[in-house]
């Protein structure tokens, strides 16, 4: 199948993008053109992956090596679901971040490292979605590590050098943990082939299968932002753009529970973690949306919602169940748009307002009422109001764990409807005291660039959309469960013939085949 | 068959390297934290050349009997995680350069949340009180006594009592 080829675009084009860009980084029109064009093709090709990865997973050999030997990657449904989705993200923000450049008139050549490290970002996540071998992943990881290092101190004033290293301390940690678990894997296996691992975690000793799976859990916990692994998070965030803060709000933290999701299903299908998980998931939901209630500077409370919020996502895993799972990955898709969305609005209110902090902000809805009608409808999709797909996700999880029907279940079943509850009354909150107290300082109506409102209002309407096509999303997303709960498809279309496929180059099969001795040492 | 019992000088070192890792992240002073997760990345790199197994001849065939060669996969996979840190050590450097640009120090500075509740906690400060630690006139060792010995609390409430001029004690004496 000549689709195949198509997977490793998402991982390619950016990165070509990247050093076209950099090639040209006196002209920034030139660069911008590039750069649109680039993630323009990344969510057309994650559209055609998509369709196609529905028949079954896509796999790629690259170097032409077949899977347990050489590296490959593979796109099955979650993959190219989660390709698509950032995409479009990726696609939204950039034009916002561009528009934003603009309005403030520093398109000259300062920044003119931001499009490259965007791009390199996007490779990066494509690469963890799309690689099919764990230390792969860790590179994929690297990849974008280093470029949201780049982007979260960019300008190197005194705030973002002071979250920027805190937040690049904590990553270099946990990618040090990751490391580790891949060394202590490869000693019990003799593999880092997700697929080949599959197989032969089942053989070994179940303690140090567990210890091999905390270690694993460890290190994409913190970067998922699992509650006790979280609290990096709310104080690296909000310092940076508007734009940079939404991207890294809507994907890097997904990037982590699709780890999370991945390793959980294929390698250790065992319930051995199940109950801890289930704990972490209700700490992390209720501290989180606790911290959130708390604060009253907006980004810092959208980013202690996003923490919390990835508490629904570990949930889902936790259940280990069709329906948790078909939940959860319809949640990650839902909720990597809402939070980026809100995160862009965020920044269009900074710029009317003059502020983030919710005591000096007021009077917006007189001033920009189209700017609360954009706020109020992705609030209310995070907060699970029906009928938006926010609230479908979340019926989806308690449905799960109902179905479930142990203690901790429904523990987890009232947490998080508790959650959804303080999430509604934090953004109720944040709404009225922006958009409708008496401002204390006195607002002035202002222009907005039309290209961030048109991106935010496209990605408003994408978040709409997922309502509009949550059906058709939904048995989707139940597909792409079905694959992830059984292991068999992935394991089967990734080692061909048992493994051996062309494992071998083609003049040692020639030898082999045709002079048997000459293998011998000398 | 290569042996794949590890080598005991290789694990000391691990060790070594991580001890003296975690104690250096810990530091305040970012350039130690660096040099912390240099060290413990070196012990990682060493861990996979343990999990690699014993070592052997060059893996090329016609080179070396099969089950003499080494693993080959652990090296490429050490390489790239070199590389790797390579990268973000640079990073790092260059960010505790310009912390001391801004700010004198490359300390590691404290997080927004731990500043806005010191504030917090300062702004409160007035509106509690504290009876413990007010001064009540009277020494240390008074005040101990008062609560200690319970035969003086017992003759003052007698004493108001007796007396109709005041009124009785509703609370235990201070």
């Amino acid at each position: 199948m000549t689709l195949e080829l198509l997977v490793p675009l998402p991982v390619m084009l950016p990165l070509l993008g990247a050093g076209l860009n950099l090639a040209v980084w006196r002209h920034t029109r030139v660069q911008r053109v590039v750069t649109i064009a680039v993630l323009a093709l990344m969510l057309t090709v994650g559209a055609i992956l998509l369709v196609a990865a529905d028949d079954g997973p896509l796999v790629i050999d690259l170097g032409g090596w077949a899977a347990p030997v050489g590296i490959n990657l593979v796109a099955d449904r979650l993959s190219a679901l989660m390709i698509t989705v950032s995409s479009a993200v990726l696609l939204c923000v950039f034009v916002y971040s561009v528009a934003q450049g603009v309005a403030d008139g520093d398109d000259e050549a300062p920044l003119a490292i931001y499009h490259p490290t965007y791009l390199v970002l996007a490779a990066g996540v494509s690469n963890a979605f799309l690689t099919g071998d764990l230390f792969n992943l860790y590179v994929g990881f690297e990849i974008l590590l280093a470029a949201s290092y780049v982007l979260l101190t960019l300008g190197g004033t005194g705030a973002r050098i002071r979250a920027g290293t805190i937040y690049v301390v904590v990553a270099l940690v946990s990618s040090l943990l990751f490391l580790i678990a891949l060394a202590m894997i490869y000693a019990a296996t003799g593999t880092i082939n997700m697929a080949q691992l599959a197989e032969r975690m089942g053989d070994i000793d179940p303690g140090t299968r567990l210890v091999l799976e905390l270690l694993l859990l460890l290190a994409f916990g913190i970067k998922a932002a699992i509650f006790p692994l979280s609290a990096w998070l709310p104080d690296s965030y909000p310092t940076a753009p508007a734009p940079v803060t939404a991207v890294f709000a809507g994907l890097l933290t997904k990037v982590g529970v699709y780890a999370i999701i991945r390793t959980e299903t294929l390698l250790f299908p065992d319930d051995a973690t199940n109950d801890l998980l289930m704990l972490a998931a209700l700490l992390t939901m209720l501290v989180g949306i606790l911290g959130a209630v708390a604060q009253d500077d907006i980004k810092r409370l959208l980013s202690f919602t996003l923490v919390s919020h990835i508490g629904y996502m570990i949930f889902g895993i936790a259940l280990a169940s069709q329906t948790g799972m078909t939940a959860t990955v319809f949640y990650v898709a839902h909720h990597i748009t809402v939070q980026t969305t809100l995160f862009l609005v965020v920044g269009l209110m900074e710029r009317v307002g003059g502020t983030t902090s919710l005591a000096r902000l007021g009077g917006l809805a007189k001033v920009a009422p189209l700017l609360a009608i954009v706020f109020f409808v992705p609030a209310m999709n995070l907060a699970g109001i029906p009928p938006l797909s926010g609230f479908l996700g979340k019926v989806g999880l308690l449905q799960g764990g109902v179905e479930q029907g142990t203690g901790l279940s429904y523990t987890l079943v009232v947490g998080g409807i508790v959650t959804s509850l303080l999430t509604l009354y934090a953004l109720v909150k944040a709404w009225n005291k922006a958009f409708w107290q008496t401002p204390p300082q006195e607002v002035s109506p202002q222009r907005l660039p039309a290209g961030m409102v048109g991106s935010t209002i496209a990605l408003v309407a994408l978040g709409l959309s997922l309502t509009l096509v949550a059906g058709p999303l939904f048995s989707y997303a139940g597909r792409a469960a079905d694959t992830l709960m059984d292991r068999q498809v992935y394991i089967d279309s990734v080692l061909v013939d048992d493994g051996r496929g062309q494992g071998r180059s083609p003049e040692v099969a020639e030898e082999k085949d045709g002079a048997p001795e000459a293998v011998e040492a000398p | 068959m290569i042996d794949t019992t590890p080598n005991v000088v290789l694990v000391v070192v691990i060790g070594v390297l991580f001890a003296a890792g975690v104690y250096l992240v810990l530091e305040r002073s970012l350039s130690r934290v660096l040099l912390g997760t240099l060290l413990m990345g070196n012990g990682a790199n060493l861990l996979f050349m343990v999990a690699g197994g014993r070592a052997g001849g060059a893996p090329l065939i016609g080179t070396t009997a099969p089950e003499d060669m080494t693993d080959p996969l652990p090296q490429a996979m050490v390489l790239t995680a070199i590389v790797i840190s390579l990268g973000m050590i640079g990073f790092v450097m260059s960010m505790a350069y310009r912390s001391w640009q801004l700010n004198g120090h490359d300390e590691v500075q404290d997080d927004l949340e731990d500043r806005r509740v010191a504030r917090k906690a300062a702004m409160n400060a007035p509106a509690y009180e504290d009876t413990d630690s007010e001064d009540s006139g009277q020494s240390l060792d008074d005040e101990a006594a008062d609560q200690r010995d319970e035969t003086v609390h017992d003759e003052l409430d007698v004493a108001a009592l007796t007396d109709p001029a005041t009124p009785p004690r509703t609370e235990g004496p201070r």
